[in-house]
């Protein structure tokens, strides 16, 4: 469903991914490991659409469409979904009525009738459970507040809620303390479908014994240096990444 | 109601398809003016200019009784000795008073009793503001004085208002009817000498709205006028005075329109509130000037505006709603005097500087009752090189016991070449008062508006998803009947679901 062809990217002049190859095919996960600054977060960037990394090389394809010339909510609204690795706060405005106001832009972009809010209400009772986060969290400004791991849980909330195609984790376990994270995995496998594929950015090896990747890549300086299975990080685990390194 | 919506639509309705987020808002900015249509209408005016003779003129046009001749003309004199005001943050050329004229009136062969009588002209000019007096008085259950320019042209619901023996009519009507009330509050909240703008409106009003309310009675309706500016180069000088009678209640609602003209055209207004005895009133405005040109700033109304109450009684209430989104400029201070012990004074406003918009607005709560109370809370926007700027002052007297006051200051700015500027003034003469004061200053940022295009939200949706959500503690304060459909407006539905 997701081809990513060689893609180079730079910001301000800078070159950060030089030369990205990546399939993902529906219902798999990957997941992608690398230090601080080895470019995960741009690609997750480059692949949602925000506008301040330039691509001057390469191509992706979704689902058959040219992704690139895609805005950035066409891309969300055709199923691709990132969970940040710093949500931002939107002070005055309800999380809840976000949520819905998300939910209908793609009932609404699938030519299917709004959501009302009372329908949407128990709907999202019904979620907030699976990610373990007070229903009090639903009547407050989006992440105003929050603490690091319920912002993490909000994202995941959101995750379940819009029911994408491919989610993108960007470090959704960083920050979480060990009961947080078996919440949020678990919340994720039993997303898990034969459809829904999933892009995980970490760079521990503890989400990964949760999640079981099908495939794990290294991404070093910008480039994807290494691919294999979960075996890959447990390498990883024992001798870091300067083996792979030139 | 439509002018509710008539706000909305200057603020909310973006519809740009664009990839780029700052070709959205560059385009959400540069929004149309809606209201930019002029009517081809008989006008009698007096030439330009600003003279004793002028004075007279207008005096003698609305057959005014010597009384008020004469205090328009005192008013006059001390203009002639007052400067222009410049401690504000607003920029604008000066204002040559000269090349003004003060009165512009339809010209009309009688007073008119209904609607059927009202120049057909007139009433095309009303539907499109969106407020069809003839539907409304079937369909809603709103009052409306319609000044044109400067003339009160009809009033709907009059006679199911006087059966409460409630008076809502034309200053004009008023002076001739009701000559001792107007004699007796006529400048007792904004005296003549107050400032220069109020000084100016003293001596040349031409219309306005009057309101009483007698003892013990609820104004079964919300009371609602509409102001339009028409003619070229005429200033508006309206003036309105309520009067809430002991233990008496009423809400009114005031919206404003203008067409789009080259040159800026003055409106200088003057409103004074007297609450007596367990008496309240609510005041509510929805402010939609032309703002002149988007893209030149060519153009618009200055807005002067001299708005003040009196809770005179114990136990009176004063509470002010704006929403100023139009205007070239806007300077305007609606202030309530706590005099009555245990009144309460309270101030919502919602102020957008859009483009070249300049809005320097707020309040004045003036102690002097014990345990009188006052909140202020002002949600200023500013987005394109618009600036905003809050300028509210709270003042304790000596004999104010157990003051309170509340004051919440917030701007949001969409953009990088607009300004927001907070002047809190505070003034405690008596240690027994209970102060709170907060403030602060937000961005629509690039990282908000990806994270709303990141979940489908398109970036007009997010944009009015954050302002509305910005705004939603003063929305909430208006009227019933306007709220309803500024309800709807900012899709809040969910908000009442959640709590
Ligand atoms: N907006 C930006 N402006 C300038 N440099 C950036 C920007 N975003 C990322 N970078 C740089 O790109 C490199 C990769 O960053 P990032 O993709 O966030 O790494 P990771 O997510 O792997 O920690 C870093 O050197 C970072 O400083
Ligand atoms: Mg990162």
């Amino acid at each position: 469903m997701l081809i990513i062809k060689n893609i180079h990217a730079s910001v301000d002049g800078k070159e950060i991914l030089k030369g990205i190859n990546l399939s993902i095919k529906p219902g798999e996960l990957h997941a992608i490991m690398g230090r601080n600054g080895s470019g995960k977060s741009t690609l997750a960037n480059i692949i949602t659409g925000r506008d301040n990394f330039l691509v001057t090389k390469g191509s992706i394809t979704y689902n058959g469409n040219n992704l690139l010339e895609m805005s950035i909510e066409d891309r969300a609204l055709a199923g691709i979904f990132m969970s940040f690795q710093y949500p931002v706060s939107i002070p005055g405005v309800n999380n809840a009525y976000f949520l819905r106001a998300a939910l209908n832009a793609k009932l609404k972009h699938q030519g299917k009738s709004e959501i009302n809010a009372s329908d949407f209400m128990r709907l999202i009772r019904e979620k907030v459970k699976l990610v373990n986060l007070d229903e009090s969290y639903l009547s407050r400004a989006v992440n105003d507040g929050f603490s690091g791991g319920e912002k993490k849980r909000n994202e995941i909330l959101q995750m379940l809620t819009l029911e994408p195609e491919l989610s993108i984790l960007d470090e959704t376990d960083s920050g979480l303390d060990i009961d947080a994270l078996k919440t949020i995995a678990e919340g994720v496998n039993n997303f898990r479908t034969e459809t829904r594929s999933f892009l995980a950015i970490t760079h521990y090896q503890r989400l990964l014994e949760y999640m079981h990747p099908d495939y794990i890549h290294v991404l070093i300086d910008g480039k994807i240096v290494k691919s294999g299975d979960i075996s890959l990080a447990n390498q990883l685990e024992e001798k870091g990444y300067s083996w792979l390194e030139k | 109601m439509p002018n509710a919506l008539a706000v909305a639509g200057l603020l909310f309705q973006y519809r740009a398809n664009m990839k780029n987020n700052q070709s959205i808002i560059d385009s959400a900015i540069s929004q149309e003016y809606e209201y930019g249509f002029t009517t081809d209408i008989d006008q009698e005016k007096i030439p330009p200019g600003l003279n004793e003779d002028v004075i007279k003129i207008i005096s003698s046009k609305k057959q005014e009784p010597e009384w008020l001749l004469d205090w328009r003309l005192k008013a006059y004199k001390q203009w002639l000795k007052m400067d222009e005001p410049d401690w504000s943050k607003l920029n604008y050329d000066d204002i040559d008073f000269q090349a003004i004229s003060y009165y512009a009136a339809p010209k009309q062969k009688e007073k008119l009793k209904s609607l059927d009588e009202v120049d057909p002209e007139l009433l095309e000019t009303y539907n499109k503001l969106g407020i069809p007096l003839e539907e409304q008085k079937l369909l809603s259950n709103v009052a409306v004085d319609a000044v044109f320019d400067s003339v009160s042209v009809t009033t709907t619901f009059k006679e199911e208002l006087e059966k409460h023996g409630v008076i809502f009519c034309s200053f004009s009507e008023a002076v001739q009817k009701h000559p001792d009330i107007i004699k007796k509050y006529l400048g007792s909240v904004v005296p003549t000498t107050d400032n220069y703008f109020a000084a100016l409106n003293s001596a040349v009003f031409s219309d306005g709205s009057f309101v009483y309310i007698p003892k013990n009675v609820r104004c079964p309706m919300e009371l609602s006028t509409y102001f339009r500016i028409n003619a070229a180069k005429t200033g508006q000088f309206e003036r309105t005075l309520i009067v809430a009678e002991e233990g008496s209640h009423v809400s009114y609602l005031e919206g404003c329109t203008a067409p789009m003209r080259d040159e800026n055209q003055l409106h200088a207004a003057v409103v004074e509130l007297v609450a007596h005895k367990n008496a309240e009133i609510k005041y509510s405005t929805v402010q939609n000037w032309y703002p002149g040109n988007p893209k030149t700033g060519k153009g618009g109304i200055y807005n002067f505006v001299t708005k003040r109450g009196t809770c005179l009684g114990d136990n009176s209430k004063i509470s002010w709603t704006q929403v100023e989104t139009g205007s070239a400029l806007t300077w305007k201070y609606p202030s309530c005097i706590l005099k009555g012990n245990n009144s309460i004074g309270e101030f919502y406003s919602v102020a957008l500087s859009n483009n070249f918009q300049q809005a320097d607005t707020g309040t004045k709560m003036i102690h002097l009752g014990k345990n009188t109370k006052s909140t202020i809370i002002s949600k200023g926007i500013s987005a394109g090189k618009g600036q905003n700027t809050y300028r509210g002052g709270v003042k304790i007297m000596k004999n104010a016991d157990n003051a309170r006051n509340f004051s919440q200051c917030d701007s949001i700015l969409i953009g990088e070449n607009c300004g927001a500027h907070t002047f809190p003034y505070i003034d405690v003469r008596n240690p027994s008062a209970q102060m709170e004061h907060e403030a602060s200053t937000s961005k629509i940022g690039e990282d908000q508006l990806f994270y709303c295009n990141q979940r489908g939200i398109s970036t007009e949706d997010a944009v009015s998803l954050i302002v509305n959500g910005f705004c939603k503690d003063v929305f909430n304060e208006l009227p019933m009947e306007f709220a309803v459909e500024a309800q709807k407006l900012m899709e809040v539905s969910l908000e009442g679901a959640v709590g």
